[in-house]
C-alpha cells in the first residue's frame, strides 16, 4: 500500500501533473506492488491534481494497461487477435489456466500471476503469442508454458 | 460575416459560415431527427440518428457537419430513412422495452423518435444489461439499465455545475456512465442539482418520485395538508399542460392545488420577502460592524451542497439565513398553527419546487426548529405535473383563484428570486430604501438581470459604493469563489444559484428545458413582477405583522431560532 505522501511525491514530480497523468498513474501501478490502482491512490491523485475522480476512474477503465483491482506481480498476457487466433490461442490459454489453476482474468493465490488477455502486440510471425511484462513468447508449446512459468516462479521469490 | 450557399431538399438557403448542416436545416424549415443532440451543450455525434445524404460515400451526421458552399444535402430518402432507422434499432434493441411502465412514458425522447421514424419491429435481438438501481439518496434515481449513452449528464455534471460526479468509464460495448469507482450518489459529492436529469432524454435519471406521500397526507382527515409554491413554478408549470412557455399561470397552479384538496395554498414569495429582510439586515450588520464580505446568498440548496463539498473555507462568508422554502415550513409549524388554533403535529407541509436538491435540503437534519421536519415533502414541478394529471385537473380552463392568507401574500420582489439576479434586485431594493431613508423610485436593477453566466453591478448607497456580483450555474459560481479564496475579490454582496439561469432552469423544471425557454420564462417572472401591486419585501404587509406578532425585528431571537442555520465542511 502507498502512503498519501509517496503518491504526492510521485505526482509531484512531473511540472504539469494533467498532461503527465498517463505516466503518473503507470508509474504509481508498478509501485503499488500490485499492478493496480486502488481507489484510495486515484482519489489522491485527484486532489494533487485538482481534477474529479470520475476523470481518473475514465482512465483507469478505458485503457487496458491499468487495472483497479489488485494483480499479480506478473502479468500474462494472452494475444486474442486473429493470427494468434488461427494458430490456436485457445490452447495456449488452457494451458496457462490448468498450469496455474486458475481462469483467464484471475490471479493465483500466491499474488504471482494474472492472466489476461491483450490485443494484437505485433508478434504474428511467431503466433500464438504471450507477453509478460516487456518480454514477448511465441510458438508456444505446452513444454514452454510449463518452462516459463517455472522460471519466474523461482525468480518471483 | 461569410455567408455559405447550400441546398437543402429543395430549399435554397444562405447561413453563416461554420453553421451546422441541422442548425442550418432549422432555419429552412426543416427537421432533422436528434437525440445525443441539446442546443446548449457541445455536439458529441454518437447517437447517428441526424444522418443526412451530402452526397459523399457515407451520410454524415448533420449535428456536427458544418455547411460548405454549394452543398446538395438531402434529409429525406429512402437511403437516409434506412440508415437512421437501422440506428435508432440498434439502441432499441439495447434498451429495456418496458416503456409502459416507465418514469418517462409519454415524456421519453427515444419514444417519441420510435414513433416519429414508424418503428414497428426491432429486427434486432433485445440485450439488455440489468444493473442495479442507485436509489441510495433522497433526490436523484439512476437507471444505468435505461442509460442510451448520449453523455449530456456528463456534459452537465463535469463542465456546465463543475461538479464531476458523473462520467464515462470504460469503452466499446462495456461504455458507461458511472461514478468514480461506481459508486452510489449518496457516497460522491453529487449536490444533487438535478441537472442531469433534466437532459437525460430517457429513463436513465430521474428525481425521485414521492407524489405517493402527498396522496396518503391529502386523504388522511387527520391532516391539515398545506402547499408552498416556489416562484418559479408559476412561469413553468403550464408547459406540462402544452401551454407555451413563459405562460404566468399563477392563478391556474392556485386554483388546481385547492382541486388536489390541500387545506390550504400558501406562497413560497412569502418567506423569500422575509428573507430579504432577514438577508438585507444580515449584510447591513456585516457592512457595518465587520464579518465575513463578500455577503453570498444562500437560497439555492445545490449551492450550499457545492459549498460544504468543495469550498467549506468559505462557509464564513455565506448568509446564515435559511432558504425561503426552509423559512416557511418552520413558520408553517410554529406562526402559522398558532394563529390557525391548529395542532403543529397534525400540520403537514409540501412544497412545489423546481429543484430536486431540495428534496434533500428538506431532511437535513438541522431542518427541525419547529420541533419537528419543517417541510415534509418537496415534489419538482414535473411531480406536480403528474399528480394533476392523474386527478384529472383541466389545468388550462381552470379559473384562477389567489393565494390564502396570510402566508400566501408577498410582492414584486419575491416572485424575481425565480431567475438569476433575483435575489440580489430584491435585496438591493430593500437594502437601498433602509440605508438612504429615501424612496427608490426605479426600482429596477437592469444590470443583474438576464442568462449571463456572471453579472456585475455597482450601486451607490447614501455616499458609499457596493460592489455586487450575479452567478448562475456552479461553474460560473466557481470562477468567483476562486477569487474570494485568492484574496481577488472586491465585491461587498454575491448572489449564487446552483443552475443555469437561477431556480427557472432548476432540475426539477419541465423537461426539455433549453436557453430558448428560460429566456422565457425569465421575461414572465419579470412580468409577474411588473404586474405586483407591492414590489419590494419590506412593503409585504403581512410580513409586517408577522414581526410584530410573533418574531420582533430582523435577526432577533426569535428569528435567529427559527429562519437561520449553519453549514458544515463535508470535504472529502
Amino acid at each position: 500500500m502507498l502512503t498519501n505522501q509517496q503518491i504526492r511525491d510521485v505526482v509531484q514530480k512531473y511540472e504539469d501533473g494533467e498532461e503527465n497523468i498517463l505516466a503518473i498513474l503507470l508509474k504509481l501501478q508498478e509501485a503499488s506492488g500490485q499492478n493496480y490502482i486502488s481507489e484510495d491512490c486515484a482519489v489522491e491523485v485527484a486532489k494533487e491534481l485538482n481534477i474529479p475522480a470520475s476523470k481518473i476512474y475514465d482512465l483507469l477503465t478505458f485503457h487496458s494497461m491499468f487495472s483497479t483491482k489488485p494483480r499479480g506481480k506478473y502479468i500474462i498476457e494472452i494475444c486474442k487477435s486473429a493470427p494468434c487466433h488461427v494458430n490456436k490461442s485457445r490452447e495456449i490459454v488452457k494451458m496457462f489456466e490448468n498450469e496455474l489453476g486458475i481462469k483467464m482474468g484471475e490471479t493465483t493465490a500466491d499474488k504471482l500471476f494474472t492472466l489476461q488477455f491483450t490485443s494484437c502486440i505485433g508478434a504474428c510471425d511467431i503466433a500464438p503469442a504471450a507477453k509478460i511484462g516487456e518480454k514477448v513468447y511465441g510458438n508456444l508449446t505446452k513444454e514452454d508454458v510449463k518452462k516459463i512459468i517455472q522460471e519466474y516462479r523461482e525468480g518471483g521469490k | 460575416m461569410k455567408l455559405v450557399n447550400l441546398k437543402i431538399d429543395d430549399v435554397d438557403i444562405s447561413v453563416p459560415a461554420g453553421t451546422s448542416i441541422l442548425d442550418a436545416a432549422k432555419q429552412a424549415g426543416i427537421k432533422i431527427p436528434t437525440l445525443c443532440y441539446h442546443p446548449d451543450l457541445p455536439v458529441k455525434a454518437s447517437c447517428r440518428l441526424c444522418l443526412v445524404d451530402t452526397g459523399r460515400k457515407k451520410l454524415e451526421t448533420a449535428c456536427s457537419t458544418p455547411v460548405k458552399e454549394g452543398m446538395k444535402v438531402i434529409t429525406n430518402s429512402k437511403k437516409v430513412r434506412d440508415a437512421r432507422r437501422t440506428a435508432l434499432k440498434l439502441l432499441l434493441a439495447n434498451h429495456p422495452q418496458d416503456c409502459l411502465t416507465c418514469v418517462r412514458n409519454g415524456s421519453c425522447e427515444l419514444q417519441a423518435l420510435a414513433a416519429e421514424l414508424n418503428i414497428t419491429d426491432i429486427s434486432f435481438y433485445n440485450m439488455v444489461e440489468k444493473l442495479p438501481i442507485d436509489d441510495s439518496n433522497l433526490a436523484i434515481v439512476r437507471d444505468q439499465s435505461k442509460c442510451i449513452k448520449c453523455g449530456r449528464c456528463i456534459e452537465v455534471c463535469q463542465e456546465v455545475q463543475c461538479v464531476g460526479v458523473i462520467n464515462s468509464s470504460f469503452r466499446s460495448g462495456e461504455y458507461k456512465m458511472t461514478t468514480a469507482f461506481d459508486k452510489a450518489l449518496a457516497e460522491t459529492d453529487c449536490v444533487y442539482c438535478g441537472q442531469c436529469s433534466a437532459v437525460c432524454p430517457v429513463g436513465a435519471i430521474y428525481e425521485k418520485d414521492d407524489t405517493a406521500k402527498v396522496w396518503k397526507a391529502l386523504e388522511d382527515p387527520d391532516m391539515h395538508v398545506v402547499v408552498q409554491t416556489a416562484p418559479a413554478v408559476r412561469v413553468s408549470i403550464g408547459e406540462e399542460f402544452g401551454l407555451e412557455p413563459g405562460s404566468i399561470v399563477t392563478g391556474q397552479m392556485v386554483a388546481a392545488l385547492r382541486k388536489l384538496g390541500f387545506d390550504k395554498v400558501f406562497d413560497t414569495d412569502f418567506t423569500a420577502d422575509l428573507t430579504i429582510l432577514e438577508e438585507g439586515s444580515e449584510l447591513l450588520e456585516r457592512l457595518k460592524n465587520g464579518g465575513a464580505i463578500p455577503l453570498i446568498t444562500s437560497c439555492s440548496p445545490g449551492w450550499i451542497n457545492f459549498l460544504e463539498r468543495f469550498y467549506p473555507e468559505l462557509i464564513p462568508h455565506v448568509s446564515t439565513c435559511k432558504s425561503p422554502q426552509q423559512m416557511f415550513g418552520a413558520l408553517a409549524k410554529t406562526y402559522y398553527p398558532q394563529k390557525a388554533g391548529l395542532s403543529p403535529d397534525k400540520v403537514f407541509v409540501v412544497s412545489i419546487m423546481p429543484c430536486t436538491a431540495k428534496k434533500y435540503e428538506c431532511a437535513r437534519p438541522e431542518m427541525n426548529s419547529s420541533g419537528y421536519q419543517d417541510v415534509d415533502v418537496v415534489l419538482t414541478t414535473r411531480e406536480l405535473g403528474r399528480m394533476l394529471k392523474q386527478a384529472g385537473v383541466n389545468f388550462e380552463n381552470l379559473e384562477p383563484e389567489e393565494f390564502d392568507d396570510p402566508l400566501g401574500i408577498s410582492t414584486g420582489a419575491a416572485v424575481i428570486f425565480g431567475a438569476t439576479g433575483g435575489v440580489m434586485e430584491a435585496a438591493l431594493r430593500t437594502v437601498y430604501e433602509i440605508v438612504t431613508g429615501t424612496v427608490l423610485e426605479d426600482v429596477d436593477f437592469k444590470d443583474v438581470r438576464g442568462i449571463k453566466g456572471i453579472k456585475e453591478a455597482e450601486v451607490e448607497l447614501d455616499g458609499q459604493k457596493v460592489k455586487v456580483a450575479v452567478a448562475n450555474g456552479l461553474g460560473n459560481a466557481k470562477i468567483l469563489l476562486d477569487k474570494i479564496k485568492n484574496g481577488e475579490c472586491d465585491y461587498q454582496f454575491i448572489e449564487i444559484m446552483c443552475c443555469p439561469g437561477g431556480c427557472i432552469g432548476g432540475g426539477g423544471q419541465p423537461y426539455g428545458t433549453t436557453n430558448e425557454i428560460k429566456e422565457k420564462r425569465i421575461k414572465a417572472i419579470y412580468d409577474a413582477d411588473k404586474g405586483m401591486e407591492l414590489r419590494k419585501s419590506h412593503e409585504n404587509p403581512a410580513v409586517k405583522i408577522l414581526y410584530e406578532e410573533f418574531l420582533g425585528e430582523p435577526l432577533s431571537e426569535k428569528s435567529h431560532e427559527l429562519l437561520h442555520t449553519h453549514y458544515v465542511s463535508k470535504k472529502k
